[in-house]
C-alpha cells in the first residue's frame, strides 16, 4: 500500500527531525516541568481587588452575607455546602464559611488569597458581634490532597502544554519547510496532500506520552498530586486535545510565509485562551457576557476534562460533551488548513 | 489517456505575468520521448517560470500544456507519478539521513526502484547513513536527483542542477543524466552553462525576455554562426568593422563593449591577418583569445549579452 507508506515516511520524517532537535527536549519536556515548579512553590496566584468568599446556606447565612458584603474587599455569595466546596477547590473562592453552631471558616493556607480572606473574614464577624472575641471561630484549613491550588493547577498546565506545543511545534516546522521549499518539492510528487497535515498530527502523538508522563510524574513525586480518575481516561482525553491544537497549528501556518508572522498568529490564537480558559485561575471570574465565548474555546473544554478526570476523578462518560467539542473544532480546523492550505 | 506517440512535453501559447513583470510572453514547445532538451538563457529570462507551468506548480494566464498527452486540469495525480522533478534551490530536510530522505520519497510513488538501487543510480551508495546537512554540494545535487527518481519516472526535469558545483561533481551529475537516457527516458534541462548543453541536449532552445530566440541542435544553432572558431580581442586603436570582415576566413564580426568578436572557419589564416593589420595601425591588443564557437556565441549573436551576465 503507497498510500499508507507515504503517511508512515511524512510522519517519521517529523518525529526525526523534532527528535534530532535538541532544543526540543526544553521545550516540551522541561519548560512545562519548570513552570509547574514555579507557580507550585510560589503560587502566585493573581488576586484580584475582590477577594471571593462563600457562604454556606444555613439559617445564619443571610446575616453572615449582609455583613461581610458590607466590606468591598469581599465578594460575597451563597452557596450549598456541595457548591461551596467544589468552588473552594477550584479556586473560584477563597474561603467558605459554614458552621452550625460556631463559626468555622475553610480556606486553603498555601494561598495567600485564603490568608487574607480568613483575616477580613473573621474580623468582620467578630467586629459584628461586639465584644472582644465573643465569637468561637474555628478555623479549618484545606490541605487535603486533591483540594488544594496545586491539585487544581497541573491539569490545567497540561491542558496548556497541549495548546502550546501543539501550536509552536507544528507552526515552526510547517512554516519552515514551506520558507525552504521543501513543501514545494513534495507536492512536485505525487503524494497525498492530506496525508502530509495527518502526519502532522501522528507525529504529534509519539511525542505525547513521554510529554505528558513527565508532568504528571512531576506534580505526583513534588507536590503530591494524584490523578483521582483513570490513567485511560487521561490519555483519551490527552490524545483528543493534542489532535485539536494540531488542527490549529496547521490552520496557524496554513497561509504564512515567514516564521515571524507564524509566531504572531500562534499569540493571537493561545494568548485569550490562557486567560480565559482556566489554566491558571477560574474562568468563573470572568462576567457572565463572556461565559457562552468562553465555554466554547476549545482549550477550556480540554481543561474542564482533565479536572474531571485528574481532580475529581470522573469516567469518560462525564467529559463526553467537552470531548465532543474537541473533536468539531479538531475535524473543523484541519477541513480548513487543507483548504487554505499554501504549498508554495 | 496518453497515446504512446503524443509527446513527452507539448505546450502552445503560454503565457504569464507577475505584475507588470511579463515573465512568459507567447512560448511553445516540442518535445520528444526519449530526447534530452536544453532550455537555456540567462538568469531572469523565464526558464524557471516556464519549467514551473509544465510542471503544473505554476498556472499559465494563457496557452496549453500536454505532458505525455495529459493535461494538468485532468489528470494531476497520473502525471504527477510519471514526472522526477529536481526544483532549483530547494532544501532537503537537513537532519535526515541519505537512505531516510529516499524512503520519504519513494513512499509516494506506486511503483519504482528500491533504495539501494537509487542509491547505487547516484553514487551514494557508501553516503547512505549520513546526514544530508553533512553531504558535500555535488553529493546534495544527486541526491536530489535520486529523489526525482524515486518514481521510475518518464520525464525529469532538472532545473540548473549544476550551478554551484566543482567539475568533478559536475561530470558525476551529467553521468546520472546519460544513463537515464539511455533507459529511455526524456530530460528536460534548463541551464546557463553551454557544455553542459553541448554535452547532454540533444535540442536546445535559447531564451531571452519570456520567448525562445531559437531552436536547434547545438551544432545547427553553432553552425548558424558560420564559423566554427571565434577570436575575441580588444584592440587599442579604432578598426573598422568592413576591414575586419574582409580578413581571410572571417564570416561575421560582432562587438560588445570594447570587445570585438570575429568568428571564422579558418583560424590559421586569420589570425595572423588580424596581427597584421592592428600591426600596420600601429595598435595594440589589451587582450586576445580565441576558443570554438559555442552556444554562448550563438546567445551572443542573437542579444549583444553573453548568457553569464544574467
Amino acid at each position: 500500500m503507497a498510500n499508507l507508506a507515504s503517511l508512515r515516511e511524512l510522519t517519521l520524517t517529523r518525529v526525526r527531525v523534532m527528535l534530532r532537535e535538541p532544543e526540543m527536549v526544553f521545550w516540551v519536556f522541561v519548560f512545562p516541568a519548570l513552570l509547574a515548579l514555579g507557580l507550585g512553590i510560589a503560587f502566585t496566584n493573581p488576586a484580584p481587588d475582590e477577594i471571593p468568599v462563600a457562604i454556606e446556606r444555613n439559617s445564619r447565612a443571610a446575616a453572615w452575607a449582609g455583613l461581610l458584603d458590607e466590606r468591598l474587599e469581599l465578594d460575597v455569595r451563597v452557596l450549598t455546602p456541595v457548591e461551596a466546596e467544589l468552588a473552594l477547590r477550584r479556586g473560584e473562592v477563597a474561603l467558605v464559611v459554614a458552621g452550625s453552631p460556631g463559626v468555622v471558616l475553610r480556606f486553603d493556607p498555601t494561598r495567600p488569597e485564603g490568608r487574607n480572606a480568613r483575616l477580613v473574614v473573621e474580623g468582620a464577624l467578630q467586629e459584628a458581634a461586639g465584644a472582644p472575641r465573643p465569637l468561637a471561630t474555628r478555623v479549618e484549613e484545606v490541605r487535603q490532597q486533591g483540594r488544594r491550588y496545586i491539585d487544581w493547577l497541573i491539569p490545567g498546565l497540561i491542558g496548556f502544554n497541549l495548546m502550546s506545543t501543539g501550536l509552536w511545534a507544528v507552526g515552526f516546522f510547517v512554516t519552515k519547510s514551506r520558507q525552504t521549499l521543501q513543501l514545494k518539492r513534495l507536492v512536485s510528487t505525487p503524494m497525498r496532500r492530506s496525508h502530509y497535515l495527518l502526519s502532522q498530527i501522528l507525529a504529534r502523538f509519539v511525542f505525547l506520552p513521554a510529554e505528558i508522563l513527565v508532568l504528571v510524574l512531576f506534580a505526583w513525586l513534588i507536590f503530591d498530586v494524584q490523578v483521582a480518575g483513570s490513567l485511560a481516561a487521561l490519555a483519551v482525553v490527552t490524545l483528543v486535545g493534542a489532535a485539536c491544537f494540531t488542527g490549529f497549528g496547521l490552520l496557524a501556518s496554513s497561509r504564512v510565509r515567514s516564521t515571524e508572522a507564524v509566531s504572531g498568529i500562534i499569540n493571537v490564537i493561545s494568548m485569550p485562551m490562557i486567560i480565559l480558559s482556566g489554566v491558571f485561575f477560574s474562568p468563573a471570574r470572568f462576567p457572565d457576557g463572556l461565559q457562552p465565548l468562553i465555554a466554547v474555546l476549545p482549550l477550556t473544554a480540554l481543561n474542564d476534562a482533565l479536572r474531571a478526570i485528574y481532580n475529581d476523578g470522573l469516567p469518560l462518560t462525564a467529559v463526553a460533551g467537552e470531548l465532543g467539542l474537541l473533536g468539531v473544532w479538531t475535524i473543523g480546523t484541519f477541513v480548513l488548513a487543507l483548504r487554505l492550505f499554501r504549498w508554495q | 489517456m496518453n497515446a504512446p506517440d503524443s509527446p513527452a512535453i507539448l505546450c502552445r501559447g503560454l503565457r504569464k505575468s507577475y505584475g507588470s513583470t511579463h515573465a512568459v510572453r507567447g512560448l511553445d514547445l516540442e518535445i520528444r520521448r526519449g530526447e534530452c532538451f536544453g532550455l537555456l538563457g540567462p538568469n531572469g529570462a523565464g526558464k524557471t517560470t516556464t519549467v514551473e507551468i509544465l510542471e503544473g506548480l505554476t498556472t499559465p494566464d494563457e496557452g496549453t500544456v500536454e505532458i505525455l498527452g495529459m493535461r494538468w486540469d485532468r489528470d494531476e495525480m497520473r502525471i504527477r507519478s510519471r514526472l522526477g522533478i529536481q526544483l532549483q534551490e530547494v532544501r532537503l530536510t537537513e537532519k535526515q539521513r541519505v537512505e531516510e530522505t529516499l524512503r520519504l520519497f519513494r513512499s509516494f510513488y506506486r511503483e519504482g526502484p528500491t533504495v539501494g538501487e537509487l542509491l547505487e543510480k547516484v553514487q551514494l551508495t557508501d553516503r547512505r547513513r549520513a546526514y544530508v546537512r553533512d553531504l558535500s554540494g555535488g553529493q546534495r545535487q544527486r541526491l536530489s536527483v535520486a529523489c526525482a527518481l524515486a518514481g521510475d519516472p518518464d520525464i525529469l526535469f532538472l532545473d540548473e542542477p549544476t550551478t554551484g558545483l566543482d567539475p568533478q561533481s559536475r561530470r558525476a551529475l551529467w553521468e546520472v543524466c546519460e544513463r537515464f537516457l539511455e533507459g529511455g527516458g526524456t530530460i528536460l534541462l534548463t541551464t546557463h552553462f553551454m557544455d553542459e548543453a553541448e554535452r547532454l541536449a540533444d535540442r536546445v532552445a535559447i531564451m531571452d525576455h519570456g520567448q525562445i530566440l531559437v531552436e536547434g541542435t547545438p551544432l545547427e544553432l553553432i553552425g548558424t554562426l558560420g564559423g566554427a572558431h571565434v577570436i575575441e580581442f580588444e584592440p587599442s586603436v579604432e578598426v573598422a568593422f568592413p576591414e575586419l570582415a574582409r580578413l581571410p576566413g572571417v564570416r561575421t564580426v560582432r562587438e560588445r563593449g570594447s570587445l570585438r568578436f570575429l568568428s571564422t572557419d579558418r583560424l590559421h589564416r586569420t589570425l595572423p591577418a588580424l596581427v597584421g593589420l592592428l600591426a600596420a595601425r600601429e595598435g595594440e591588443l589589451s587582450s586576445l583569445t580565441t576558443h570554438r564557437a559555442t552556444l554562448d556565441d550563438v546567445f551572443l549573436a542573437r542579444t549583444g549579452r553573453q548568457l553569464r551576465d544574467g
